[in-house]
């Protein structure tokens, strides 16, 4: 089987391709094993990757690719088992400054018992911004996604999209660095799907903050990314790093219809396909049976 | 309007019929150990005011109370540590089942030689049989917290102290609750019992003092001082929950309403 690969990426973005630039998170032979009682499951295998400042990186796999255990390594959650990752430049051992995640899970990640506002709040309190800064922030983000009227209600008050959205204004008033999405819009229904996609093309575009966007949604990565690493099955390596060459301004229905959307959603169909039947660049180079 | 009127009839309700029961069924009562209900209350107000309300169960009161705080604040503290950490579960589980299972009463002639037969002694009975609901609850509350909510206090690096007030506390605090009613109910009961060994005041001591001069309306009114006392108790701290849980409440609603 071979798939048509893409047309080599014509970076019109350009800073990806800039070997001079430090790049903004650097992971190096990553490798992650869960120990358990009397075994061991390798979930990572070898990941070597980096984005350069200002990326929109997306990053797909079939499920069970070991998305999240990567994305929990990167932030800090986790620790490597081999390999390292480094957050301009200082190397990752726990949760670092200048991260912030969107979980999937809205409804778990925000504290039931503060208010909208609050909410966005705390880790502003925490990183020691002075009130008057605090309230500015606080204000712009929420007003950024669309919530400006919902300041004193609680999560629970408001929708699943809402509450996404109330997270997602949490890491932008934080002002982060890198921002980490891991499957945020899996739980939204597809109107409010498409709308919060928007919404991160737009933040990213305002805000020029390094996103790494996770999702099992073929389409949802070629519509947002720059670029897209493709994920294996498990034990995880790189399958491809797809370089997405459509025009910096997308919009749902005339991205979506461009031929060369369909191509490059078709290509890093292929290589999803190709990798839950277990192809795997790593064992091809071996000469093992694909 | 008419939804609060139902909800007072239906507390009410009750209450009356048990006391008309009551009241009917002991009118021509002759039997020296079941007074009619009109002597009861009779005696009722001559008995208790006002010099045995400041004498004994203000004084109760204040034990109970003194009981109860400190044995909320060990509990939740020591419940927090303990749900915090796998180790010290393991280390003190079998120790704190063992004391757990120790009737509060018995240890009262112990207590006596330690605290002697004061304040101390009676408020340290309380705190014995108070703590365990609340350390027990406090633990499964800091154990039940949710995973994605921890990764996110990790995430944007909250300080221990905006940890144990922003996400640990207020998220055990359903549990804290849960077991702090048990506690409360528990600290009546052994309220009494602590002013029945050796007391000079206190509803307990009273109630006993009727029981042995045969004062038999004036002790079934002490009776009823304990159950108004218990119902009032019950009251305020649904109060208090109500407000401190009213997220909880919400979020709840919200999700049964899904």
């Amino acid at each position: 089987m071979t798939s048509t690969p893409p047309a080599p990426a014509t970076d019109a973005t350009g800073a990806r391709r800039d070997e001079t630039t430090q790049p903004i998170l650097d992971v190096r032979g990553l490798r992650k094993v869960y120990r358990s009682g009397d075994g061991a499951v390798e979930a990572i295998r070898n990941l070597t990757f980096t984005i350069a400042p200002g990326e929109l990186t997306c990053i797909v796999g079939p499920s069970g690719a070991g998305k999240t255990t990567l994305l929990k390594c990167i932030a800090g959650l986790l620790d490597a088992t081999d390999g390292e990752i480094r957050l301009d430049g200082e190397l990752v051992t726990g949760p670092p400054k200048g991260m912030a995640v969107v979980f999937q899970e809205y409804g778990r990640s925000l504290f039931p018992w503060m208010t909208v506002w609050q909410n966005v709040e705390l880790p502003l309190k925490e990183k020691k911004v002075t009130p008057a800064e605090r309230k500015r922030l606080v204000r712009e983000a929420l007003a950024a996604v669309g919530l400006a009227d919902v300041h004193g209600a609680y999560p629970w008050q408001l929708s699943g999209g809402m509450q996404q959205r109330v997270a997602i204004a949490r890491a932008v008033a934080y002002e982060p660095q890198v921002l980490i999405m891991d499957e945020p819009f899996a739980a939204v229904d597809a109107q409010t799907r498409a709308e919060l996609e928007d919404l991160v093309r737009e933040l990213w575009h305002r805000l020029g903050v390094t996103v790494l966007f996770v999702t099992h949604d073929i389409e949802e990565s070629v519509y947002l990314g720059q670029r897209v690493l493709v994920l294996s099955n498990r034990p995880t390596v790189i399958m491809e790093d797809v370089a997405i060459d459509l025009p910096d301004e997308r919009d749902q229905l005339s991205t979506r219809s461009m031929k060369r959307f369909a191509e490059l959603r078709g290509h890093v169909y292929e290589l999803i396909q190709q990798s839950k039947r277990g192809r795997r660049p790593d064992a091809e180079s071996t000469g093992e049976a694909v | 309007m008419a939804h609060t009127l139902r909800r007072v009839v239906l507390a009410v309700g009750l209450p009356i019929v048990l006391v008309a029961v009551w009241w009917f069924a002991t009118a021509s009562s002759t039997s020296f150990f079941w007074p009619p209900l009109r002597d009861i209350l009779g005696t009722f107000v001559e008995t208790w005011w006002p010099d045995r309300l400041v004498g004994d169960v203000l004084p109760s009161l204040m034990r109970l109370l003194a009981g109860f705080a400190i044995a909320f604040v060990l509990g939740v503290s020591l419940g927090v540590a303990i749900g915090k950490s796998r180790a010290l579960r393991a280390f003190l589980e079998p120790v704190l089942e063992f004391f757990r299972a120790i009737p509060p009463p018995v240890l009262v002639p112990i207590l006596i030689l330690f605290f002697g037969i004061f304040n101390t002694m009676k408020i340290v009975v309380i705190i014995t049989g108070c703590i365990w609901p609340i350390l027990l609850n406090t633990v499964e509350g800091v154990r039940g917290l949710d995973e994605v909510l921890s990764d996110t206090s990790r995430i944007y690096r909250l300080s221990r102290r905006a940890r144990l007030w922003h996400h640990i506390l207020p998220g055990a605090s359903p549990q804290i609750f849960a077991g702090a009613r048990q506690s409360l109910s528990v600290g009546i009961i052994l309220m009494v019992i602590s002013e029945m060994f050796a007391a000079s005041n206190g509803i307990g001591f009273t109630i006993i003092q009727f029981q042995r001069t045969f004062a038999i309306p004036q002790m079934f009114s002490g009776i009823i001082v304990l159950g108004l006392l218990g119902v009032a108790l019950a009251l305020i701290f649904r109060l208090v929950e109500a407000r401190i849980l009213r997220w909880y409440l919400g979020l709840r609603a919200a999700q049964r309403g899904e």
